[in-house]
């Protein structure tokens, strides 16, 4: 029952969902729905295949194999209909750089048949949200980075989109401009429209997303809410050390047994404790002298240290 | 294999209200830039007015064309016209595409709204035949005012000069989407010039040595030329029906092998 009542409600549906490129899988029987109202988000490093799956959602790369719904509809037949009310926030912009930033969103918005008075009116109230009103009669090509990751995202919400696709959408933005597109994906939210992203941030990820996945070579490797997965995959608590530079062959051994897991970077040793105090004195006992001790809670990054063995800003 | 045929992405037909987003797109950018479509049209009327009138004083004043002798700047003229269209095609689909395509990324961005790629090529095409469009209207009007139309077919040369544009913008889409860098586009120079020089632009056909002129024949701009000589000469024979066959068979197929590449371009 609940099982039925699930698919017919996911504004995204995909079953064994595949994409290859030639001999590349570069999604691998991925399954995963994401509801009406929530916010999904993909993690994984680098070529996990987050960016295809998008493009498969966007409807601008077909699948290779398996089952997608969007919108209750097939992309491959639907790929116009579904569009037409979608946002997209590509992973690289692709603003109209022959065109001033105003127009960029008035001609984005014809593309989608709305009336030019109608597009004018949304472009004054889209630029007012993203904070880009006085640039309205600029060139693209100057903007900031972060200016020109702000105007995409207005010009992906001029057909007042039900579903949004963010492909990272804040990499490259300085904190400020990072927390002001965070508080207006929270009022789109707020609103009911459904968002999908991909990050390589934690705490984006946290802060936006009801539920994630964790996509790992081509896989889903782990899905859930942030808070599920921490609890799922790490301890409640973590001890950091750091050790002088070439100390660490002389550690081999030495942290047994003190904790549930330890994982070595090339900067520092985790050990994932549930009580992070008592490993420490535990690391003391050992005669072990580290340059720095850190006790803290588990993170989403330690969730995705564990499941795809690579810590996530590389 | 039906299943994997269902699969298919369907071939999705260009809808002109679509395509016409596209244009309008451009207009806007055009407008800004007016100088660049008047330089368009100043480009052959020079020609004309160097060639047509200064090297006709010195061949003296007429070439025979079927048996009749017609002035020589009435001769060169609708050869003008059809290199015209041919140069405003080529330049808006091969230079100004290809930027869009590879440095714009406007294609990319557009291709994520309910346009396709169908309506993206036809989009594009119809932008190149606007702006021919009134090229040929300009350059009918000018030579009207010199007296260089010779019957009233010549009404329909503007049409004709379309059908040209559309051919030749066609032609150009497909080509630029098989160039990788700006230097492949010396190559499209290298075609164009000589197809400009040698289509029976500047002397009648009839001057080369027989194999020649077969191999001129097999040319499109050579079938623009013959088709607006015969409109605003007003020697109609059946050649012209075999010119409008050609432009628009070579024109609808550059226009699939267009849509086909950018599939595969854009839509990995
Ligand atoms: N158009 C393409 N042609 C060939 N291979 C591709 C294409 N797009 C992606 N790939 C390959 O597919 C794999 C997955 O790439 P994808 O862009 O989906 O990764 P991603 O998870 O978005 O990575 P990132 O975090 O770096 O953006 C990679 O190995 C990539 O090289
Ligand atoms: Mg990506």
């Amino acid at each position: 029952m609940a099982a039925s009542a699930t698919r017919a409600d996911a504004l995204v549906h995909a079953r064994g969902l595949t994409k290859r490129f030639d001999k590349l899988v570069a999604v691998d029987a991925i399954d995963f729905d994401v509801q009406r109202g929530e916010a999904f988000g993909f993690l994984g490093p680098n070529g996990a295949g987050k960016t295809s799956t998008m493009r498969m959602i966007g409807c601008v790369s077909s699948p290779s194999g398996g089952e997608l719904r969007v919108l209750g509809l097939d992309p491959v037949i639907d790929g116009p209909r579904i569009r037409a009310r979608l946002g997209v926030v590509p992973q690289a912009d692709t603003l109209d750089m022959e065109l001033r930033v105003d127009e960029n969103l008035l001609t984005y918005a014809r593309y989608f048949d709305i009336p030019r008075d109608v597009a004018r009116a949304r472009t004054q109230e889209l630029l007012e949200f993203v904070q880009l009103k006085d640039r309205a009669k600029d060139e693209v090509e100057p903007l900031s980075g972060g200016m020109k990751r702000r105007l995409t995202i207005a010009r992906a919400l001029v057909n007042e989109p039900g579903l949004l696709l963010l492909d990272e959408p804040t990499t490259g933005l300085d904190p400020q401009a990072r927390h002001l597109v965070w508080d207006r994906l929270y009022r789109l939210k707020q609103q009911g429209v459904t968002i999908v992203l991909t990050t390589h941030y934690m705490d984006e990820a946290e802060q936006l997303c009801d539920r994630l996945v964790v996509m790992d070579k081509a896989k889903i490797v782990a899905s859930g809410s942030p808070r599920s997965l921490i609890d799922q995959y790490s301890t409640r608590e973590v001890l950091e050390l750091r050790f002088p530079i070439d100390a660490a062959p002389a550690l081999d051994g030495k942290l047994d047994g003190i904790a549930e897991r330890v994982e070595v970077l090339p900067d520092r040793v985790l050990l994932y404790a549930h009580d992070g105090e008592a490993a420490a004195s535990a690391v003391h006992q050992r005669g072990l002298r580290p340059e720095s001790t850190l006790v803290r809670r588990s993170t989403l990054e330690d969730v995705f240290l564990r499941l795809t063995g690579r810590s996530l800003i590389e | 294999m039906i299943a994997v045929l269902a699969r298919r992405r369907p071939v999705q037909l260009p809808a002109a209200g679509r395509a016409a987003h596209l244009v309008e797109r451009n207009a806007i950018l055009y407008r800004r830039e007016w100088t660049l479509i008047v330089s368009g049209f100043f480009e052959p009327l020079l020609y004309l007015l160097a060639i047509g009138y200064g090297v006709g004083a010195l061949v003296g004043s007429a070439v025979t064309l079927n048996g009749r002798a017609i002035p020589y700047a009435a001769f060169v003229a609708p050869a003008m016209m059809a290199s015209s269209a041919m140069n405003g095609a080529i330049y808006e689909t091969a230079f100004n595409f290809f930027y869009k395509l590879k440095y714009v990324k406007l294609y990319d961005a557009i291709l994520a709204t309910p346009l396709g790629v169908a309506d993206v090529a036809l989009g594009e095409v119809t932008w190149a035949l606007i702006r021919g469009t009134l090229y040929a209207l300009g350059f009918i009007v000018v030579m009207a005012a010199l007296g260089l139309i010779l019957s009233p077919w010549a009404i329909l040369a503007v049409p004709a000069s379309m059908l040209i544009g559309f051919t030749f913008a066609a032609v150009g889409t497909a080509a630029s989407t098989f160039v990788r860098t700006w230097q492949d586009f010396d190559l499209v120079l290298i075609v164009m010039i000589p197809l400009f020089l040698f289509s029976a632009t500047f002397y009648p056909i009839t001057l080369y040595p027989g194999p020649l002129q077969v191999f001129i024949q097999l040319t499109p701009l050579y079938h623009g030329v013959d088709l607006l000589r015969s409109l605003t000469t007003g020697s109609i024979g059946p050649s012209i029906l075999f010119d409008l066959l050609y432009l628009v068979v070579l024109g609808s197929a550059a226009l699939l092998v267009a849509g086909a590449r950018l599939e595969r371009l854009l839509l990995k």
